[in-house]
């Protein structure tokens, strides 16, 4: 290999090391430590290590014990399953409500779809936060919805949407649509309209024709947009610590409870080392997912 | 049909009693301001093979999909065995197509691509498969079924879509240029399968193609488009005798046209007064030309033969200069100058080797017709 080429390479691994690799390598570490009344609130630390005995007793003091702790309070995992079913549920949902829009956007006329696509993504053009917090006046029983909802006289009594679970889907889907509409859409715009025309003239309904062609075809799109929103969702904290209930469990949550309410750092930080390793399995998917879509491209 | 050895001719456009499968009345299709077909009026019958020549965008593709009911007739109806067809959705009608662009499926298999509009259909589950393999091995894509269409040819993919668009053998197919990336043996076995079909199946095709040796092989009627308008439709050998006029002439084959003024002699000759110090070409005409009318006289280049010494047996001759002479392998074309300027091409089969060839660049030589040779045209 030529040095050109090793230079390269070198460029994205030693990004990848200096902001992946090495504040996982801190994170495990304090994990592996144990609680401590300190500044910094665990034991052992690195400070002060002279030599090579010094590493060996370092080393001697960390132990498995907050992984172990993990599985023996049920809250945890409890949180990890409501997480899952959360970002799951949430995405289906984000899902049933993107493919429409991305399918309306890529069938308008071209000299609309740059002007669709602003429209899609402008939301990030302002804080995340402010945008949840947004919600919060929407959502409350004194909120838009509901004043909108009883004059219209749907309802007769304010609903109970803000700090329910329900307002955590609606945080979710609000916030990561442009996630899923956009890998949506670009995969429906490549589609070829003579295709559509060819299922019909074989036979099929405008209906069998979206099913057996419009839809296997944007597959790839679909996929792509599931793991974009699946992944983050997974983790998501604001949207549930803003709109979510008392009782509305999410590991994102617990995680900073145990970082900032608990200050247990040690097993705030196994939390999150085993949240990691949770989202690999759907990463790895996506990529393939995204590998085999390259090559079918080819 | 060039090929057609049954006893009464296949002519039903002669009958006045026959009905045609396909009607075209007064069809008129607009995009915008631009009129792609205009005015259009032509029967197909059953049973034919009808080819659309012309060139590129001139309507052809537009028509078929009118046809297969991507678009409506702006104006003018279409009618499909006696019925209109302008309600009727492209799913629902007894018709498929052959796309220029092929649109298979790429998420399909070559099988399953074949396969796609049999699913639709009513064939039992039990038959699908096997009419599947009897298409694939009708275009020799036997060996591919379990590929996917981006792993295959340009060419094998042409034949997916022509086996797709045959498998359902529909009563009337549109094909359009479902030829033209095959190389010229598999086309040619493809031109005599599709003959083949045809015969057996009473399918009725109607098919674009740019090759008019294809279009003479293949069709049983000829239509000539150019602008959305019909120039001359009639069966192959008429449209390369007896063309309509000059684009029709030029269009099919080659030719020269000689401009003249006509003076009728008796019933249908003419003398045609092309050149001052030149004796009149002496032709043949089934239209009537007034005395001093403008015409062109217009022969094909194998009418027209080359002798080194006046042939004393024929009506027309003149005298000329080699100029250029295209080898073609078993023909040769000869540009020969005549004194006045104007060069006349002349076809000879090469049935002796080229180092005995008799005629070379620059030699004098004599060109020679007979008065039916040409035909003469107006416009
Ligand atoms: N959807 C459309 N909108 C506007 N113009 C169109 C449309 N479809 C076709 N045309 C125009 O109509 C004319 C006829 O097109 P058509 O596709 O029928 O040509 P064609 O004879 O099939 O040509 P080719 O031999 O190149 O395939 C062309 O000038 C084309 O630009
Ligand atoms: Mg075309």
């Amino acid at each position: 290999m030529d040095l050109r080429k090793l230079f390269l390479i070198l460029v994205p691994y030693s990004w990848l090391l200096a902001l992946f690799l090495i504040p996982f390598a801190i994170v495990l570490k304090i994990a592996l430590s144990d609680y401590a009344i300190a500044i910094p609130p665990y034991v052992p630390t690195l400070d002060g290590i002279g030599n090579w005995s010094d590493f060996k007793t370092f080393l001697s003091e960390l132990d498995f014990e907050n992984f172990i702790f993990l599985t023996e309070d049920e809250l945890y995992w409890r949180a990890y399953l409501s997480s899952a079913k959360i970002a799951f549920l949430s995405t289906l949902m984000t899902l049933l409500v993107g493919f429409p829009l991305a399918y309306a956007m890529a069938r308008a006329a071209s000299e609309w779809r740059p002007t669709l696509m602003m429209l899609a993504i402008l939301p990030f053009w302002t804080s995340f936060l402010i945008r949840v917090y947004a919600w919060k006046s929407i959502l409350s029983q004194e909120g838009y919805l509901n004043q909108v909802l009883l004059w219209v006289g749907v309802i007769d009594s304010p609903l109970m949407i803000l700090n329910t679970n329900t307002a955590v889907y609606i945080g979710i889907v609000y916030t990561y649509l442009p996630f899923m509409v956009l890998p949506v859409y670009a995969a429906l715009e490549k589609l070829d309209d003579t295709l559509l025309e060819a299922a019909e003239d074989l036979g099929c309904s405008r209906f069998q024709a979206f099913w057996l062609v419009t839809v296997p075809l944007s597959k790839p799109g679909i996929i792509a947009g599931c793991f974009l929103v699946f992944i983050p969702a997974l983790g998501e904290f604001v949207i549930p610590s803003v709109l979510g209930g008392s009782d509305t469990l999410m590991i994102g949550k617990v995680l900073w409870e145990e970082f900032f309410s608990n200050r247990d750092w040690p097993v705030a930080s196994a939390v999150a080392v085993i949240l990691l390793l949770l989202l690999i399995l759907p990463i790895v998917l996506f990529q393939r997912n995204e590998q085999k879509q390259r090559e079918a491209e080819k | 049909m060039a090929f057609d050895s049954g006893s009464a001719a296949f002519a039903p456009w002669e009958d006045p009693g026959q009905k045609p499968l396909i009607s075209f009345k007064s069809v008129t299709k607009r995009f915008g301001n631009f009129t792609a077909i205009d005015n259009l009026t032509l029967d197909i019958f059953e049973k034919e093979f009808f080819a659309l020549l012309g060139p590129s965008g001139c309507g052809k593709t537009t028509l078929m999909r009118m046809l297969a009911g991507f678009e409506a007739p702006s104006e003018g109806t279409i009618m499909l065995d006696g019925q209109d067809i302008g309600p009727i959705p492209p799913n629902k009608r007894a018709v498929n197509m052959m796309f220029q662009s092929y649109a298979l499926f790429p998420h399909l298999s070559v099988a399953d691509n074949i396969a796609f509009g049999l699913k639709r259909s009513d064939m039992p589950k039990s038959e699908i498969a096997g009419r599947v393999e009897e298409m694939l091995s009708l275009v020799q894509l036997s060996q591919f079924a379990s590929r996917r269409p981006h792993q295959i040819s340009g060419g094998q993919r042409q034949r997916v879509a022509l086996a797709r668009s045959l498998a359902k053998a529909p009563k009337l197919l549109l094909l359009d240029e479902p030829l033209g990336a095959l190389d010229k043996k598999l086309r040619q076995e493809t031109q005599f399968e599709l003959m083949d079909i045809q015969e057996k199946t009473g399918t009725t095709f109607v098919i674009v193609t740019h090759d008019q040796e294809e279009a003479m092989t293949v069709a049983s009627r000829i239509a000539v488009v150019n602008h959305g308008k019909l120039v001359q439709v009639a069966p192959p050998d008429r449209i390369y005798e007896a063309p309509n006029s000059i684009y029709v002439a030029d269009f099919i084959g080659d030719v020269n046209i000689i401009k003249g003024l006509a003076k009728p002699e008796s019933d249908n000759r003419y003398a045609i007064q092309w050149c001052e110090n030149h004796a009149p070409i002496i032709g043949t005409s089934q239209h009537a030309f007034a005395s001093d009318d403008i015409c062109h006289f217009a022969i094909r280049p194998e009418k027209v033969s080359i002798t080194r010494d006046r042939p004393t047996d024929r009506t027309n001759t003149m005298q000329g200069k080699v100029l250029e002479i295209a080898y073609l392998g078993n023909i040769s074309t000869y540009h020969v100058e005549l004194p006045t300027g104007q060069v006349i091409k002349a076809q000879q089969a090469n049935n002796r080797r080229i180092s005995r060839r008799s005629f070379t660049w620059h030699d004098s030589v004599w060109l020679s017709f007979t008065d039916t040779a040409g035909v003469l045209l107006s416009q």
